[in-house]
């Protein structure tokens, strides 16, 4: 196969950038697209030009670092995959492919195409945990859990936090990744404690940094996880909730 | 325009380049400050609380867009019922109260909702502007957003003109010269015999289902009513009600164009 591809290249955070044009032969169908950039940076450094800076890890879809807008999709045309899991054959021979970041204004560029996406930290350190001692696991039949809500709490922790979602939303938003934190536990009966704390912190601190969500879906079309906008109606009505619930008859069904 | 990102990276110590240059990134910066003030005040300041107003007063809007239509519809029952039911709406309750008392209460509701859906609106156009300064420079390749709902801006300020136009057309009677208060057949009927009045209304009514077809399904959402039980039929209840408003409204000036009604 061969590709031509259209890469953003930026020095720095405060640099211009561009977008460079670059011819990739011998590719594989059965490559990653992580490894096309892998063979790109190859023939980079053979010519001596500096090679393109990608965020990449795992590269298995577990971990969340890949990160490339292509062709105008986050993590690429196919359906539920981080870009480490999609795969040349995908492309047609001769394609024409544009690669740049990830953009929002709290996703600021590292280098061409590494953003930093430390802000969803942020949220996480704002209520995405439960606040107990961690000793020895617990029994664990202990706490019943139906297993409808334990799936459904599963499809909310399959978020590995890559910012498809941000980069997806034409307003540049981050609900189905708060929504996916705020609700994993929020569903299960060791967030019930810190439920509506946890919401009201968490979207506050989401706000500070994101737009907000008019409804698009294009942040569940792009989730590598396919993780469902359902979460986000959820996280709304524990938002609403949290602003009027007396919390000191929380533990009172 | 200058472009300006912040970052939250924090001051930890890396080798690589990349590290170095998250650095260079600088301190935590938010877009926005964080909401404070008494509930109502905080609720209304975070986008969250926005939609559900919007989402509130956009059912108050479907409620008076649903009764405005079945109303405009008395139209083909003849002069005398069209006239007869504006005349009742100015006497709803009296003699509680005195006449159009009622029904300058509930336009104070409307004007309300219109307020509130537009200023909710407007922020938070603002605020997702403020969220992404630097557009795609690659383009984008949408794939579930449909018409309706990357339209919704650019079809809430055509209704909103439309209303103004409407109101002076049919309540103030400022650009109607052939107005005659009181007689809202005859008025109808003398402004969409000119087709391009007509095309106005027809315009405006297909900009508004488009609105409602995406609206009417969002609110859904922004509200949090979520049930795997119903939501399926969500998606149906905004296609219905879309249809049905657009199709009764726009059905009007037709029947005038064509003469079914003079």
């Amino acid at each position: 196969m061969h590709v031509n591809l259209r890469v953003w290249r930026q020095a720095g955070p405060k640099a211009e950038g561009h977008f460079e044009d670059y011819a990739v032969d011998e590719v594989s169908p059965d490559m990653s697209f992580l490894e096309l950039f892998d063979v790109l940076n190859e023939q980079l450094l053979a010519d001596g030009v500096e090679p393109v800076a990608f965020d990449h890890d795992c590269r298995e879809g577990i971990c969340g670092s890949c990160s490339m807008m292509i062709n105008g999709q986050a993590h690429g045309p196919e359906r539920g995959t981080a870009t480490c899991q999609l795969h040349m054959r995908k492309f047609e021979d001769g394609a024409h492919i544009t690669v740049e970041p990830w953009r929002a204004r709290s996703f600021p560029i590292v280098k061409d195409l590494a953003v930093d996406r430390g802000a969803l930290d942020r949220i996480v350190e704002a209520g995405g945990y439960i606040t107990v001692r961690t000793g020895s696991a617990p029994e664990a039949n202990l706490t019943p859990i139906p297993k409808e809500v334990a799936d459904w709490a599963m499809d909310a922790a399959a978020c590995i936090g890559c910012g498809a979602c941000v980069a997806a939303c034409p307003n540049g938003a981050a609900q189905l990744f708060t929504a996916a934190k705020v609700s994993h536990l929020n569903l299960l009966p060791q967030g019930q404690s810190e439920r509506y704390e946890r919401v009201a912190n968490m979207v506050d601190t989401m706000e500070e940094y994101f737009g907000s969500c008019t409804l698009h879906r294009e942040c569940e079309a792009a989730c590598p996880k396919e993780i469902s906008i359902d979460f986000i109606a959820m996280m709304n009505r524990d938002y609403v909730k949290a602003q009027f619930k007396n919390r000191r008859l929380i533990a009172q069904k | 325009m200058t472009i300006q990102e912040v970052s939250t990276a924090s001051q930890k110590a890396g080798a690589d380049d990349a590290d170095r240059l998250v650095k260079d990134t600088g301190a935590p910066v938010p877009v926005k400050k964080r909401s404070g003030g008494p509930w109502p005040v905080h609720f209304w300041r975070s986008a969250v609380g926005k939609k559900w107003v919007m989402a509130v007063t956009g059912i108050m809007l479907l409620g008076f867009v649903l009764v405005h239509m079945i109303g405009n519809l008395k139209i083909y029952l003849g002069p005398g019922e069209i006239n007869d039911y504006g005349e009742w709406l100015r006497r709803i309750l009296v003699p509680a109260l005195p006449r159009t008392v009622f029904l300058w209460i509930l336009r104070g509701g409307l004007i309300a909702a219109f307020f509130f859906h537009i200023a909710a609106a407007y922020q938070l156009t603002r605020m997702n502007h403020a969220a992404r300064p630097v557009k795609y420079q690659g383009g984008r390749n949408y794939v579930a957003a449909d018409f309706a709902s990357r339209t919704m801006r650019w079809t809430g300020i055509i209704i909103g003109l439309f209303l103004i136009y409407h109101l002076a057309d049919f309540t103030w009677g400022t650009l109607n010269p052939d107005f005659v208060r009181g007689d809202p057949y005859g008025n109808m009927v003398h402004s969409f015999d000119k087709w391009y009045i007509a095309a106005i209304y027809i315009v405006a009514n297909l900009a508004l289902g488009l609105h409602i077809f995406h609206g009417a399904w969002a609110m859904f959402n922004s509200l949090g009513l979520n049930n795997p039980a119903y939501n399926r039929a969500r998606r149906y209840f905004a296609i219905g009600f879309a249809a049905l408003i657009t199709i009764g409204n726009v059905s009007i000036p037709i029947a005038v164009l064509t003469g079914a009604v003079s």
